[in-house]
């Protein structure tokens, strides 16, 4: 199978959509219209192009990582998402999408965050096109991620606490959304992950697929062939379809790992939330459940639609990883490479190190999403 | 057959026919006397009355409603213990529930109108599925003889509000302004523009709702449109400890300005 545009309304498969208010469909249909357009452009893919190159850092390489393939018995590669400006592979899209809304004459970013990573990458590209940026965030991860929030603040955005319902990302997202309904003219709404309505999931697919391209190339080069198993954290589940991109064509098996709190493919209950219909927790009433994780990156109840078609139709599958594996491949990796990694895609790599035996003799690749730089002061307490 | 049974449009239509106009409170579904509230709505001179029924993640309410939802949730009132609850309530005027697509969904679509059905509840607003998205549920609503009432935005385009003026059962739900619910010091311009852009492509009955906070904004826009509905500044009563009468005595102040406009 391939990821190509999706169909009728954004399907991808029986999952997606547009389900927001009516005020918003001409606002998401002229999206999707631009960012066809844009997207088709010479014009456009090379400024993003050299922006990604000699603004972000990219491309990223892949490090081939002796000693903790030594330890887990089997090659472990990692495409260093960690190195792009400002921390992870929220970047990509961010410089995209605010590419496109500078193209549709939009002068202001409204958008959501939970750790702080997309705020920071939305902020710092508002920064770097003279922007207006106001980024929403649970009142409980402002408590939570104060470095970021200063970050964001640093480079010009202006933080809102989200105060309703639980407080964290959903309610950030319900906040940014209800910005968007009423700011629709002059906003654009720099949503952080492939869900929500129709473009997004689609448009944030494509603005990562750089990750994907760039490391189906890199590992002809190094391996010589493709990797036997690909892997990735997913929470909304971006960069997990960045690198997914480059190999759902081949024959390498596509792993994603959610946290056992936050398990919405796992729990496999389909539900609509905030634009598109996929597997979401929620209770037996449809209201939707907190995710509980150690991540805040990955305290998402829903999944991208992508994903739920992935998962459905078995060309990728998912695997939940406790907090208490987190922790230890946190630790494994700064200890055995040098390398801190970001809580989220520690997930990823906490399902390797249970699956030695699986994995045995393997070329495991595995997207390494973010630093962990942020989840430093967290873990500082968790370790004692 | 009683107003209740006979169903939202119809009724709206009597009345625009007797040259009043149309009023739908909005009364938050679960809320602590919500059941008096509604019977006192009634009273004071509600047409039909919109009942909310709580969602975690309500990405259309304010902070008013929000604030009331919420309450709701945490003291665990549960979407079939609302619509249970309406069912037993003896008041004659048509009712509607508001609640968002997911509620529905887990229910799903047919069974979530035989409920309605059921309780004799005429139709749902679910302001996060829009006409593009809304197919199975108006057919699911059909079936069971249920309104599916749909919103015409102040962005919605020419061509689509034909749309939802052909789709939409019971009336059209134009929404006053750019944002969520929450009463405003003042009608938005936009209010009565949707009105007016609604009534030229349809008899049936156009409702603003959304940012419709006083009276005299009531009034105001009810030359161009059929009606309005009232909704954070009734629940902003309950919030406000209230109870029923607070929200009769409020009902009856608009009911009396549109009569007297």
């Amino acid at each position: 199978m391939a990821m190509t545009e999706p169909l009728n309304n954004g399907r991808f498969g029986n999952f997606g959509g547009m389900f927001v208010p009516e005020t918003l469909i001409p606002a998401c249909q002229e999206l999707e219209k631009a960012f066809r357009e844009a997207w088709g452009s010479e014009d456009f893919r090379n400024e993003l192009s050299a922006l990604l190159k000699d603004y972000a850092g990219r491309p990223s390489p892949i490090t081939e990582c002796e000693r903790i393939s030594n330890e887990l018995g089997y090659k472990v590669l990692l495409k260093r998402e960690d190195l792009n400006h400002t921390g992870s592979h929220k970047i990509n899209n961010v410089l995209g999408q605010a590419l496109l809304a500078k193209r549709m004459g939009k002068s202001r970013l409204v958008a959501e965050t939970g750790a702080g990573q997309h705020g920071v990458a939305t902020a710092t590209a508002a920064a770097l096109f003279g922007m207006d940026c106001v980024v929403y965030m649970g009142e409980v991860d402002i408590e939570r991620q104060k470095l970021n929030v200063f970050r964001m603040r640093l480079l010009g955005a202006e933080v809102r606490p989200a105060l309703s319902g639980s407080r964290t990302l959903k309610d950030a997202i319900n906040e940014a959304m209800r910005d968007w309904v009423a700011t629709v003219e002059d906003s654009h709404y720099c949503l952080g992950s492939v869900m929500g309505p129709h473009p997004y999931p689609w448009m944030v697919r494509e603005f990562h697929r750089v990750i994907g391209l760039e490391a189906y190339s890199q590992c002809q080069d190094i391996l010589g062939s493709n990797p036997d198993v690909v892997t990735a954290c997913v929470g909304g589940g971006s960069n997990a379809l960045g690198i997914f991109s480059g190999f759902v064509e081949t024959d390498a098996e596509l792993v994603g790992v959610e946290p056992a709190g936050g398990a919405a493919v796992a729990r496999g209950i389909p539900g609509v939330v905030h634009g598109s219909l996929s597997y979401l927790l929620q209770d037996e009433w449809g209201q939707v459940l907190e995710a509980e994780s150690i991540s805040a990156g990955l305290d998402y109840p829903g999944i991208g639609p992508e994903h739920a078609h992935l998962a459905e139709t078995g060309r990728a599958r998912y695997e939940k990883v406790s907090d208490k594996e987190v922790v230890e491949a946190f630790q494994l990796l700064s200890r055995t490479e040098g390398i801190i990694p970001a809580l989220e895609p520690a997930h990823a790599l906490a399902w390797m190190s249970r699956e030695r035996e699986y994995l045995s003799g393997k070329a495991v690749l595995l997207n390494l999403s973010g630093r962990g730089d942020k989840d430093a002061t967290q873990m500082m307490e968790v370790l004692g | 057959m009683t107003l209740r049974e006979e169903g939202i449009e119809n009724t709206l239509l009597r009345v625009i026919s007797d040259g009043r106009k149309c009023l739908v409170p909005y009364i938050t579904g679960g809320f602590d006397g919500y059941l008096e509230a509604i019977s006192a709505a009634a009273e004071a001179g509600a047409n039909a009355i919109e009942i909310g029924i709580p969602f975690s993640d309500p990405v259309m309410d304010g902070p008013t409603i929000q604030e009331a939802n919420d309450l709701v949730l945490s003291a665990g009132v549960t979407p079939l213990q609302i619509i249970d609850e309406i069912a037993s309530l003896d008041v004659d005027i048509p009712l509607a529930v508001m609640t968002y697509y997911n509620v529905v969904y887990r229910f799903g679509l047919e069974r979530f109108a035989s409920y309605l059905s059921e309780a004799k509840i005429s139709g749902a607003i679910l302001p996060d599925l829009p006409l593009i998205e809304a197919n199975s549920w108006k057919s699911a609503a059909d079936m069971k003889n249920r309104e599916a009432i749909l919103f015409a935005a102040p962005t919605t385009t020419q061509e689509h509000l034909k749309e939802v003026c052909k789709e939409t059962k019971g009336f059209v739900y134009a929404v006053g302004l750019l944002g969520t619910t929450g009463a405003r010091k003042e009608l938005a311009e936009s209010a009565k523009i949707i009105a007016g852009r609604c009534k030229e492509i349809t008899k049936k009955p156009v409702l603003v709702g959304v940012g419709i906070g006083a009276p005299d904004q009531a009034v105001e826009v009810s030359k161009v449109s059929d009606g309005c509905i009232v909704g954070s500044a009734i629940v902003q009563q309950l919030l406000d400890g209230g109870g029923p009468e607070a929200v009769g005595k409020l009902v009856a102040e608009f009911r009396s300005a549109l009569d007297n406009s």
